[in-house]
């Protein structure tokens, strides 16, 4: 139970610190934080992580993106390179060294990405999932050195290559150096998309900032978990600067298939089928055109050799 | 048929005595049989001489026609795995060109057209099937991914043309338009077009630039609306039916002058009295121009293509 760790863990343990007591029954039950009642927790782990009185769609994590979006069993993990870190030797009340350490600590992983492949579908498929717990899912040179290794893992194995964003933006710690990484990003779609392989931005709550200025909007399909705040600037400081009020469903996924953002806004519970679907209708062989030249690699060509995935990465 | 039209009334009064007749004999031991046959054999042949010469006014208020198939039923009928696709990713959804992609007997596709709606609010919320840039601007992004994908693209045209509004002029309608024309040029997998419909001007050419241009029987395809022509040309909205005449915009003189490629029949008395023989016919027509493409290579698809339009007028039969 990857939420378990995940979430249930963490909250239990903050509500503890938090308490001093250690009263169980009271980690049982969930507050939906959009209609305020209360969930027992098997009902929200066995619903998806989906409200069940409003259908809020809760923030999941890269491990239950990967259970839930690859074919049962064919996926592994990806080992992501090292990025050289804090640049700047930023601090501001804290070191960024240790903000980091602390964040490494709290989700046992190096960044906010995380990638694997394995097959949707039975299609080959990179998926690389943004993990929000980790500094608010902020993009930084670690994360997006990340991503061109995960994307140029999908063109080394032709593969689809699937993007699961949420994040707050850029990682100011980093200064210009995040922002350098719109750019980085942006060159690995484009060597996604010159390779003639999909590539799906799955928008969810929330995606914001330089990750929506730059590789969430640039998908061939954009699919949107319903409510998913998306939007570059943030709705406060929109508010504060024009001083009108904001529409209703300002930002909200479903504001932006009104506006021509998004393709579609699918529930968690059918954003599996979809993605097989679309993954199945782009991939189909034009009839009567000429054999590709290069064959899909067969299933054990997946493991990908330490060589390769160190030349994907270097030049 | 919730709507009847000028000229189908005295077929639709024979109808109404046949059905009145039926209703009797069921609840006598009257034998009205002889008499029902006479009437229905009557209306049939009335339906078929006036089917059968339709004028092109006439066949404008045909194409028109509120129970046509619309580009949702053919979708229904015809596509599986169905995935409507949202956006120009610039600043709206137009809801008067629908698409998206999906499997047209087995193969995967990328399908958009025109849609008008049908009940009040429906027509509305589809802008009565004239698109704003952002309809142009989706499609051209649809485009571009079937291009990418190697899919083929169906289009199907029923529209009375682009909308014409202050904000649509702002956001550059013509440019959207202009760009989705070029975007048929130049992509090298099939498209075939169908106009189902109504082919109103610049915003049905943006869709149906394509390698096979097919029209319904009764459908109509014209650079202005015969209304907008007599208003124009006649400075008389009352000379539509003479404009109708002028423009040459029925399928059969669109054929004679080498504009579109085929003509689909439709069931008689119209494709609003036979919609699902009518989607099936359109659906039989179009697999056979997409497999008598199947294999073709992609530059030859494009310049074949070109070819064919930069023949266009320039010589008349
Ligand atoms: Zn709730």
């Amino acid at each position: 139970m990857n939420w378990l760790t995940s979430y249930v863990r963490p909250r239990f343990q903050a509500l503890v610190r938090s308490t001093g007591k250690t009263e169980v029954p009271e980690n049982l039950w969930h507050q939906c934080p959009s209609c305020e009642r209360m969930i027992f927790h098997r009902d929200l782990e066995g619903n998806q992580r989906v409200c069940p009185h409003c259908s809020h769609h809760m923030r999941v994590g890269p491990d239950y993106r990967f259970a839930s979006l690859f074919d049962e069993g064919s996926w592994t993990r990806i080992e992501l390179p090292k990025a050289p870190v804090d640049p700047l030797k930023f601090r501001d009340s804290k070191r960024y060294t240790d903000r980091l350490k602390e964040a490494q600590a709290k989700t046992k992983t190096q960044d906010a990405l995380e990638a694997a492949h394995g097959r949707v579908g039975d299609l080959p498929a990179v998926i690389a999932v943004m993990n929000f717990d980790f500094m608010a899912g902020s993009m930084g040179a670690g994360l997006g050195e990340a991503f061109v290794t995960a994307a140029r893992l999908a063109v080394l194995q032709e593969a689809a290559f699937i993007v699961v964003t949420s994040s707050g933006g850029a990682r100011m710690q980093e200064g210009t150096v995040s922002l350098m990484q719109m750019a980085r990003t942006t060159i690995a779609v484009e060597e996604v998309k010159e390779a003639g392989l999909p590539y799906i931005v799955i928008l969810t709550d929330p995606t914001t900032g330089g990750v929506t200025a730059s590789f969430a909007m640039l998908g061939d399909i954009h699919i949107a978990e319903p409510g998913a705040v998306i939007g570059f600037a943030g709705a406060r400081v929109i508010e504060q600067t024009i001083r009108e009020t904001l529409p209703e469903g300002f930002q909200k996924a479903e504001y932006l298939l009104e506006h021509g953002m998004v393709d579609m806004v699918v529930h968690r519970f059918e954003l599996k089928e979809t993605l097989a679907r679309v993954l199945g209708l782009l991939r189909e062989p034009l009839r009567g055109a000429e054999p590709a030249a290069t064959t899909e690699p067969a299933a054990d060509d997946f493991s990908v050799p330490t060589e390769a995935m160190a030349d994907a990465t270097d030049d | 048929m919730s709507s009847l039209l000028d000229f189908e009334k005295p077929i639709a009064e024979l109808e109404g005595k046949v059905k009145e007749l039926r209703h009797l004999a069921d609840g006598s031991d009257l034998d009205l049989g002889e008499e029902i046959a006479r009437l229905e054999g009557r209306a049939s042949k009335l339906l078929s001489s006036t089917y059968g010469k339709l004028t092109p006014w006439q066949k404008a208020q045909v194409a028109r026609h509120a129970d046509r198939p619309h580009f949702v039923d053919y979708v229904k009928a015809l596509i599986t795995d169905y995935t409507p696709l949202a956006g120009d990713r610039c600043f709206g959804d137009d809801h008067a060109i629908l698409g998206g992609l999906g499997r047209f007997k087995g193969r995967a596709v990328v399908v958009m057209g025109h849609e008008k709606g049908r009940e009040t609010e429906d027509r509305v919320h589809h802008n009565f099937g004239m698109a704003r840039p952002e309809g142009y601007r989706k499609a051209v992004r649809l485009m571009k991914l079937a291009e990418r994908f190697r899919l083929p693209v169906v289009t199907l045209v029923d529209t009375p043309g682009a909308h014409p509004g202050i904000r649509a002029e702002e956001r550059g309608q013509a440019e959207a338009i202009a760009r989705s024309i070029a975007t048929c040029l130049e992509l090298t997998v099939p498209i075939v077009s169908v106009i189902v419909g109504e082919g109103g001007s610049g915003g049905a050419i943006a869709l149906a630039t394509a390698d096979r241009v097919l029209m319904l029987e009764h459908s109509i395809y014209s650079v202005i609306s015969p209304e907008g022509c007599a208003a124009i040309l006649w400075r008389s909205a009352s000379q539509a039916e003479t404009a109708a005449e002028a423009l040459k915009m029925t399928a059969q003189d669109l054929l004679g002058l080498g504009l579109i490629d085929e003509i689909i029949v439709e069931p008689l008395g119209g494709a609003h009295r036979g919609r699902s023989t009518t989607i099936e016919s359109v659906g039989n027509a179009i697999e056979r121009h997409l497999e008598a493409m199947d294999g073709v290579a992609p530059a030859d698809i494009r310049h074949r293509r070109r070819e064919k339009y930069l023949h266009m007028g320039r010589e008349l039969e």
